[in-house]
């Protein structure tokens, strides 16, 4: 714990304070967390791959996938160290498989927000909903043009840029202030070693 | 040293010493919160899991721990231990997927310490996963654990974007519940539309104050406070000054 709570303040200061050995360390310290990602991104992928065997082999549900998943896995590491990531076979890969599947993901989630949308008032039937919904949808027509009318005049000149730059742009500002100040704390609680992502249980087991 | 990092680092100092006093103060007092919804459901959730026996997943999100949102990862590392140890009487570990590495590694270690139920129900090192690296390719992942793992509910806690959509909707079609948080402005507009208990905001920091107080959180979650009045103030205060013409 001690030498977690001294690396950290040692890239704490360094940020604040420009003296050359602090700087020297800092970065040093950073180029080591690079590197334990790195090794820590192989044993997750090791982890994925348990995952997906033991289904296989255990013939759950979705076992098909499994091998997919691991087929392509194997074939784009051994390509990925063979051809060096920046080879065009791998950015075909990329932008032939990876990206249109991401995509239409994306895509899918036009009609899950929508039916989201109208799931809300079913499940809270209160103003905060109805609000919520009057928004978007203000936001919606003030947006995307509507065939063979255009845009609608005072939706999309007036409303949606006062809501869009006034008032969400005021709330957003607060939501991100709190959620500043909630991430100053939980920094503080790793640093003072109240928090222990690492290592032990720092209770000790209480309960 | 320019202001602005001067101006940082007397707000890390101030913060530093106002939770160590606070910290030591309320060792001999407890604390009263408010009620925040999510972590009253929360702690049925898990109670329910236990006398199921089914599993609750923790969803840490997408984000790293050498990134600016490693923030929130830790708040949903720390909550995950916390779930772990309360869901010790149970033969089913929770699940907690993410997406990144560094961060299903330490997923791993919380749910491997001795505190939680490793001991009676034994390690099972793929109960944290890593499910993919871009957002999708995490959304995608985590699919198939909401959908055939026997999960009763879900927990949200980590950075997650737009792809909480798919979460929310996936949660609704298995019939089971969803809350939680990001610290994604979109992913918390999805999340007050979809979830049934979303958090909004810091609330998402305040996890393991709420789960299992200890002077530390308690005391952080009241220094949150104290700054966030110095901020509205300071904000009032440079309101009326522009007004008064001095700025």
């Amino acid at each position: 714990m001690a030498i977690a709570i001294a690396t950290g303040l040692i890239v704490l200061l360094g940020y604040f304070i420009d003296i050359p050995t602090l700087a020297y360390l800092n970065s040093t310290i950073l180029n080591w967390v690079i590197i334990l990602a790195a090794l820590a991104l192989f044993i997750g992928l090791y982890n994925l791959l348990t995952v997906h065997i033991s289904k296989i082999r255990t013939k759950e549900k979705g076992g098909l996938y499994s091998i997919i998943l691991i087929v392509s896995m194997l074939i784009t590491l051994i390509l990925g160290l063979w051809l060096k990531p920046n080879h065009a076979v791998l950015g075909v890969l990329f932008n032939a498989v990876m990206a249109p599947v991401e995509k239409s993901l994306m895509a899918i989630m036009v009609i899950t927000l929508t039916y989201a949308s109208f799931r809300l008032l079913r499940r809270s039937n209160n103003i905060l909903s109805l609000i919520f919904i009057i928004t978007a949808l203000l936001i919606l027509l003030g947006t995307a043009p509507i065939p063979f009318i255009g845009y609608i005049p005072v939706i999309g000149d007036i409303i949606r840029p006062f809501i869009a730059q006034v008032l969400a742009a005021a709330g957003a500002r607060g939501i991100l202030i709190g959620i500043a100040l909630g991430a100053l704390t939980t920094g503080l609680r790793v640093l003072f070693g109240a928090d222990q992502p690492y290592g032990s249980d720092p209770s000790g087991g209480e309960k | 040293m320019n202001w602005v990092k001067l101006g940082g680092l007397g707000i890390v100092l101030f913060s530093t010493v106002l939770i160590t006093v606070l910290a030591f103060l309320r060792r001999k007092s407890t604390l009263v919160f408010r009620d925040i919804p999510t972590f009253t459901y929360l702690r049925k959730a898990i109670g329910l899991a236990v006398e199921e026996g089914s599993h609750l997943h923790i969803s840490l999100g997408r984000g790293g721990l050498a990134t600016p949102q490693s923030a929130v990862e830790l708040a949903g590392l720390e909550m995950l231990r916390d779930v772990n140890e309360l869901t010790a009487d149970s033969d089913q570990p929770p699940v907690a997927t993410s997406g990144d590495g560094a961060v299903a590694l330490l997923s791993q270690n919380a749910l491997s310490i001795p505190g939680g139920g490793a001991l009676s129900r034994g390690y099972d090192p793929t109960a944290a996963r890593l499910t993919g690296l871009t957002p999708f390719s995490y959304a995608a992942g985590v699919l198939p654990v909401m959908q055939d793992e026997n999960i009763s509910a879900n927990v949200l806690m980590g950075n997650l974007g737009v792809e909480a959509a798919l979460l929310t909707d996936a949660a609704e079609r298995s019939g089971t519940s969803i809350l939680g948080g990001s610290d994604d402005l979109s992913a918390q507009a999805i999340l007050y539309g979809n979830a049934q208990h979303p958090l909004i905001g810091e609330e998402v920091y305040a996890a393991g104050a709420y789960l299992k107080p200890r002077p530390f959180h308690t005391a952080s979650l009241t220094v949150q406070d104290i700054l966030r009045w110095l901020v509205v103030i300071s904000i009032l205060l440079g309101a009326v000054l522009k007004l008064a013409g001095v700025l």
